[in-house]
């Protein structure tokens, strides 16, 4: 018996397990309703039906990331991980997501299951519940073993008024810890660029963290999770928002020696490499310590750090003092991040 | 051409040497320092070491700059 | 990280810089002639420590961008072959040839893949024996022996499905070429390090001998490059220039005569195409007959039509030290990191793209200081 035939056919996705029939209802009513149950969910109405006052947050992402598992996390973690960030930072409270998945045909069950179980556990520790869902089935070779786009709304609570235009001179900029983490996780397990490290993806769920930090104070103008592109084009885009320069010390971003090792190997430079798990606050100069230290006792900001200004040199661009003294030009990433030779 | 970095060999199997830098490990190969030894830090460029670090040379080069610098401080 | 981090001390930097400002009587022009070189000035911010009197110019060793695009066009062509997997290192695939690039030919569905080093070439064929595979075998002495070593493994491993596409080339001929040509003054060369380390200094000796120009071979951390000008800038200033190497932690005078050993069993010397150069005589290598059946440029043949020059384009200009990327027309107002046209900016080390992120400080401060002075 040869390999193919070894595999039994209820080890993998098939196409009937998209196409609405028994197949899908035991897909969904056994391996995913059943962790992420919740009232709505549970009801398995075409609409989940919820209420909801005061400014709602709306958002929504899709989740391409390959490899699907990574060391710190899965394509499922991410993809609750990303919604529920992106309401936070607009100091939203996560209320509910959708999730539709997208599966190729042939994926392993095996392997939806650790998924599914991955986002359990993520939107529990979020807090957050998935109250509505989708999946589909494509021929084998139409997706990459399988995409999520997951959605989500969130309340902003009053008082709250945080947007990327809402920068001051003047205003401080925190980071809440090390940066490259998740990229260099990925990157390490990529064919090709074979070095190994006990380096975990940072991916992580901040609405608790955002929490606290409104707690502290109210004053904080901008937050933005930097992820595809970095800390440099996060903060670029924060600097063309509110049209105000940014200035900050390379001394001062908190960095792990992996990292800053991989990068050097790699010749990236690590202000343009993904985090999943962190976030730069624009927030009143005055309120700054405080909120600092609010981060400090979230696991998830154990590293925090002030690392830079808002300053009306510049405006819509970003600087950086460099560790060995002068300052450059910190532009957006150009194209992909790519290892070097030269 | 010029991305070489300095890693630690931390042990040698024939042609190829496990290296370190940072927590980092990779597998290099050393078919152009076959002088290396395991502790020898090499220049790594694409996944072979091209050369040894001399650490002597190494210090000798901090301690000039060394004195440049405190030269400059006198004038 | 041991030999790195105690060459970015920057308690030593400020002193350094004023030392050279103190050496520096008259202008000199530098050139730096590596690519990897253009980086690290750029990110440790090394011209602004420098003083006015020294002025540094890019050089043509940045392998992206001296890439003859008529060479570029086969590479994108073969990638187009029926079943063939091209392997390349990071740096070029965004680089515009004639009419596309390695990145728009995987978009169109050609298999390309980047690889970190030429090792994972060779697994990429060993792993997919009915595919030929070609490496595109950019770079300068460095990367040779490395190239020459895996046509080895190739051969040893019985792996006939990998082959290479030769476009290296040499460092020594086209500094004789740049220095022939007379287009600009040079005063001093700072000598690319990891060449160097192959190499040797020996090659360098021509050049204050035939051209009275000074040469000392350079580190890539911040304190090697401040080290390499103040020894330039004494050569300058004493009259007596000669080839010094600044960075002997990793470089011989002998250089690496394994390495050398291993490139000379693999190829030869012969002429090469360097974009915005035109061909220089013996400063490429080629694949040796005895192993031409790993030589892409023989196995396979593709036409490409006449190459290219994108219009306007000054790259060619920029790495020979003729001109900076601000005398360039299409720079910032067409020609950016995002929509690049030519090599110089799409690669990290190219000169446009280190100046892109430089230049704007510069004109970014002094547009504030117009607008403070004049009013709005």
């Amino acid at each position: 018996m040869n390999s193919v035939q070894s595999r039994h056919m209820d080890d993998s996705i098939l196409l009937a397990h998209g196409s609405g029939g028994k197949l899908s209802h035991e897909l969904v009513e056994k391996r995913i309703v059943p962790f992420l149950a919740n009232p709505a969910l549970n009801r398995l109405d075409d609409s989940a039906v919820f209420e909801a006052s005061g400014r709602l947050a709306f958002t929504t992402d899709g989740y391409v990331v390959n490899p699907i598992f990574f060391p710190g996390g899965d394509i499922g973690k991410l993809a609750v991980c990303g919604t529920v960030n992106d309401l936070s930072m607009n100091g939203a409270r996560p209320l509910c997501l959708s999730l539709a998945a997208i599966i190729e045909e042939g994926f392993r069950l095996s392997d939806l299951d650790r998924i599914v179980q991955s986002i359990k556990e993520t939107a529990q520790e979020a807090d957050v519940s998935i109250i509505t869902g989708d999946t589909k089935v494509v021929d084998r070779g139409q997706a990459d073993k399988l995409f999520i786009t997951t959605s989500g709304v969130g309340i902003i609570p009053r008082g709250v008024d945080i947007s990327g235009a809402n920068a001051r001179v003047g205003d401080k900029v925190l980071l809440s810890g090390t940066i490259g983490d998740h990229g260099i996780a990925i990157m390490s397990q990529r064919e090709g660029l074979k070095f190994s490290v006990t380096l975990k993806s940072d991916c992580a769920p901040l609405n608790k963290l955002v929490s606290q930090m409104l707690d502290a104070s109210l004053r904080i103008h901008c937050l933005r999770d930097p992820t595809r592109g970095g800390l440099a084009t996060t903060l670029n885009e924060l600097a063309r928002q509110s049209n105000a320069g940014i200035a900050i010390e390379e001394n001062k971003i908190p960095i792990k020696e992996p990292v800053k090792a991989a990068c050097e190997l790699l010749g990236l430079d690590p202000i343009y490499v993904a985090n999943e798990g962190k976030l730069v606050a624009v927030v009143d100069a005055t309120d700054a310590d405080n909120i600092l230290a609010a981060m400090k006792k979230n696991v998830y900001g154990r590293d925090a750090a002030i690392i830079g200004e808002v300053t009306d040199a510049h405006p819509g661009r970003v600087t950086m003092k460099t560790k060995f003294g002068p300052s450059r030009i910190v532009d957006m990433l150009s194209g992909e991040l790519l290892p070097r030779i030269c | 051409m010029c991305l070489a970095v300095p890693v630690k060999i931390v042990s040698i199997e024939g042609d190829e040497a496990d290296t370190e830098i940072g927590e980092v490990r990779r597998r290099v190969s050393i078919v152009f320092t076959p002088e290396a030894k395991v502790g020898d830090y090499v220049l790594l460029h694409t996944g072979y070491a091209i050369g040894v670090v001399d650490a002597a040379e190494a210090e000798e080069t901090l301690k000039l700059l060394e004195e440049m610098a405190n030269l400059s401080e006198v004038h | 990280m041991k030999f790195i981090d105690e060459y970015q001390d920057n308690r030593l930097a400020d002193r350094l810089a004023r030392r050279i400002a103190q050496h520096s009587t008259k202008p000199v022009r530098l050139m730096e002639f590596c690519g990897g070189h253009t980086h690290a000035i750029l990110r440790y911010g090394i011209r602004q420590l420098v003083p006015k009197t020294v002025e540094m110019r890019s050089g043509p060793g940045c392998p992206v961008c001296v890439t003859a695009t008529a060479d570029l066009d086969k590479a994108i062509a073969l990638a187009h072959l029926p079943n063939v997997i091209i392997t390349t290192f990071g740096d070029m695939i965004r680089v515009p040839g004639s009419y596309s690039s390695l990145q728009q030919a995987k978009a169109e569905g050609a298999d390309v893949r980047i690889v970190y080093s030429t090792m994972d070439a060779v697994e990429i064929a060993k792993l997919n024996p009915g595919k030929p595979v070609v490496f595109v075998g950019i770079g300068f002495e460095t990367t040779a022996p490395t190239i020459a070593a895996s046509i080895l493994d190739a051969q040893r491993g019985k792996i006939e499905n990998f082959h290479v596409l030769p476009l290296n080339k040499l460092t020594p001929p086209v500094m004789k070429a740049l220095l022939d040509s007379g287009e600009i003054r040079l005063d001093g060369i700072v000598c690319p390090g990891h060449v160097s380390v192959i190499i040797g200094s020996h090659p360098y000796e021509f050049i204050p001998r035939d051209y009275s120009v000074a040469c000392v071979v350079s580190g890539f951390e911040p304190l090697d490059i401040l080290l390499c000008i103040d020894k330039l800038v004494e050569q300058i200033e004493s009259g007596e220039p000669k080839v010094e190497i600044a960075y002997p932690r990793g470089v011989k005078p002998d250089g690496n005569a394994k390495a050398r050993q291993l490139m000379e069993e693999v190829f030869e010397v012969g002429e090469a195409n360097w974009r915005g150069i035109g061909v220089v005589p013996q400063s490429g290598l080629q694949i040796r007959d005895k192993y031409q059946q790993f030589d892409a440029g023989k196995v396979f043949s593709v036409v490409t039509g006449p190459a290219r020059e994108p219009k306007g384009c000054r790259c060619g200009d920029v790495i020979r030290g003729v001109a900076t990327p601000l005398e360039c027309r299409l720079f910032k107002k067409v020609c950016t990191p995002e929509r690049p046209v030519g090599p110089c900016m799409v690669s990290s080390e190219g000169a446009c793209a280190a100046f892109y992120q430089y230049e704007t400080l510069e004109t970014s401060q002094s547009e504030q200081r117009t607008k403070q002075t004049h009013g709005r």
